[in-house]
């Protein structure tokens, strides 16, 4: 069933995003580093502010957990 | 320790002792707090004769249900005792939050003004409970029996036969109706056998209301809902601090599951606890002390063939959000009239059924809402506590994460979602009172006397038509036709005060322009309300055949 999310690539540059994933934990203990993430999450889910979207994301997210 | 002098209600022994066969009544309510009261009282002014039973002599052992909400207010003032509550409450419309030391959010929760309740005043139970039985005690038609305890309940005869345990013993009685308002340890429901089905939630909250010399913090403004995450004087859990009636402060602190109910009620732990809070200095008495869990959970049904179940009895839910009590008393509001209508042989049976669909809607709003609170508030994975911290670091400096704070949302009206008394709505309104809305209030003027528009729907059906001028003489007639029916719609014209007003029909000025502003009222509409003040049906132009079939649906008639 298509849905709302976009699944197809949609960086510029793949690789640079991925760094910059990567690069903001630099140093940080886990701990630190799931608070990054969670604060991370909630930036991004009201960037994207559609629930729809966001179910789709958080199941697709789940598949193989 | 309190500084209340709890009334004391005299047992008098009732003529349906000894009585072969037993005497019948036709509503026996089952459970004085303020959910029964509120509906004896309802009951008694529609011309139901009541029978109210509790087990008890007094009001509420302790403040209990503190914050009553506007609604709760609206539904007492038609009842006739929401002045002596607004007398004696501390009016509040405004919460903070904040995080360690700092606030990170406030909401206000009634930022229009031009009706007549305030969002909220916190007021003891004890009182809301002492001020129903007053007005219950100068109304006909009411038989409070204290200390009457509920013992059996078994159908009869179309109906159900209560057996009552008394200081004189125990006697039978029989009704054609009971309402079961006996609360969360409901004996009816325990008699009937009913499963309670929800979620317990693993944490404990010490409630100590103190009474104070002295405002806390210096506080001296308006009085707001204070509630911190991780306060440095409660490390790690929250509190919240709630100013009531008398200079008594309500204070909850989160404790967490480990913690033991007994030890943490003594004086000699609460103390310390208040001292940390408000300084070494501050001066308090101890009023009452309570530590509590709660959970989430709800009858399948509220209506088991003639026992109907309302308040805590039925359901339940976390406090953070005021949702107890005043649903209670919404339930009851919902209720009443329908079943005076069936008494009265004014609607079928059935109508009763619509109790259910709404006020179990109504439960499971409250109880999704509330849970959320809570899986906020009490974060049961190490994941949700790092979520809600996260939402708590973002709120300092984001707004998008400010509106994720949960610390309880508060009791509004409920919307009838998809109730089968609505009927559906016409395009074109833009405003929120569609099928299903509790009516809402503004400021009118009646000849030369200020009024509020809530204050004239008392009790029954109602039609508000928006105009000016002479109605056409058919319409007149149909509204005089209206008003005779078998289930009276009284008509109040709502005119602007630069038109003439309608005549034929009582007619208020909208004073303000609020009214036609809150109601869409584009002249000619015309909106169907039912007696609990909840829009049944709008038009954009009066047309009978459509109010009387509305008015079928609301009844259940069709």
């Amino acid at each position: 069933m298509p849905g709302k999310l976009r699944t197809e690539s949609a960086f510029d540059n793949p690789d640079d995003v991925y760094d910059a994933l990567i690069n903001a934990h630099r140093d940080l203990t886990d701990e630190q580093s799931a608070m990054l993430n969670a604060k991370l999450i909630l930036i991004l889910a009201n960037h994207i502010g559609d629930l729809e979207v966001i179910e789709e994301a958080l199941a697709v997210a789940r598949e193989g957990v | 320790m309190s500084s209340y002098v709890y009334p004391h209600y005299e047992y008098r022994r009732c003529a349906d002792h000894g009585l072969s066969p037993p005497n019948r009544h036709q509503v026996v309510i089952v459970g004085g707090g303020m959910v029964g009261l509120t509906a004896a009282l309802d009951l008694a002014q529609r011309g139901v004769p009541v029978v109210l039973i509790d087990d008890d002599d007094t009001v509420s052992v302790g403040s209990r249900s503190i914050c009553q909400a506007k609604r709760s207010l609206e539904i007492w003032d038609r009842l006739g005792c929401a002045e002596a509550m607004m007398a004696r409450g501390v009016t509040w419309q405004v919460g903070r939050v904040f995080f360690r030391n700092r606030e990170i959010f406030n909401f206000d929760l009634l930022p229009e003004g031009g009706q007549r309740f305030p969002a909220f005043i916190n007021l003891q139970q004890y009182y809301v409970e002492q001020f129903l039985v007053e007005r219950l005690q100068e109304t006909r038609g009411v038989e409070l029996r204290w200390k009457n305890k509920l013992a059996g309940l078994m159908p009869c005869d179309g109906g159900m036969r209560l057996t009552v345990e008394t200081p004189d013993g125990p006697y039978d009685m029989e009704a054609d109706w009971v309402i079961a308002a006996d609360g969360a340890r409901s004996t009816a429901r325990r008699l009937l056998g009913l499963d309670f089905k929800g979620r317990v939630f693993e944490d404990r909250f010490l409630i100590a209301d103190v009474k104070m010399k002295q405002p806390p913090f210096g506080r001296t403004g308006p009085t707001e809902r204070l509630f911190w995450f991780e306060p440095p004087f409660h490390k790690g859990d929250s509190a919240l601090m709630h100013r009531q009636a008398d200079d008594v402060y309500r204070i909850d602190f989160q404790l967490g599951w480990q913690a033991d109910p007994e030890l943490e009620r003594q004086p000699e732990r609460v103390t310390p606890r208040l001292k940390a809070m408000l300084g070494d200095d501050a001066a308090f008495d101890f009023e009452w002390v309570s530590v509590y869990t709660f959970q989430c959970r709800r009858l399948e049904k509220f209506r088991h063939g003639r026992v109907i179940f309302a308040g805590d009895a039925a359901h339940q839910v976390s406090p953070f959000g005021a949702r107890g009590g005043n649903s209670g008393v919404q339930d009851v509001d919902n209720l009443c009239w329908k079943l005076a209508l069936v008494l009265g042989g004014q609607a079928p049976e059935k109508l009763l059924d619509s109790y259910d669909a709404e006020r179990g809607h109504a439960a499971d709003d409250n109880i999704r809402i509330t849970t959320r609170s809570t899986d906020f508030m009490t974060p049961r994975t190490a994941m949700s506590r790092r979520f809600r911290d996260a939402v708590l670091k973002l709120a300092e400096t984001h707004g998008f994460a400010r509106r994720l704070v949960n610390s309880g949302r508060l009791s509004t009206a409920t919307f009838l979602k998809n109730s089968p008394l609505s009927t559906p709505d016409e395009p074109g309104f833009t405003s929120t009172t569609a099928p299903g809305a509790a009516a809402l209030d503004a400021p009118v003027q009646i000849g030369n006397r200020k009024a509020w528009l809530l204050e004239t729907l008392r009790g029954g059906f109602h039609g508000l038509y928006f105009g000016n001028g002479a109605l056409p003489h058919e319409q007149a007639a149909a509204l005089r036709e209206l008003r005779a029916g078998p289930v009276p719609v009284h008509t109040l014209g709502i005119a602007n005060p630069a038109g003439a007003t309608l005549a034929d029909i009582p007619t208020v000025i909208d004073a303000e322009g609020l009214a036609a502003k809150r109601y869409d009222g584009k002249p000619g509409t015309f909106y169907l309300l039912r007696p609990d003040q909840h829009v049944a049906a709008r038009w954009r132009r009066f047309d009978a055949a459509l109010v009387k079939s509305a008015l079928d649906r609301a009844t259940a008639r069709t």
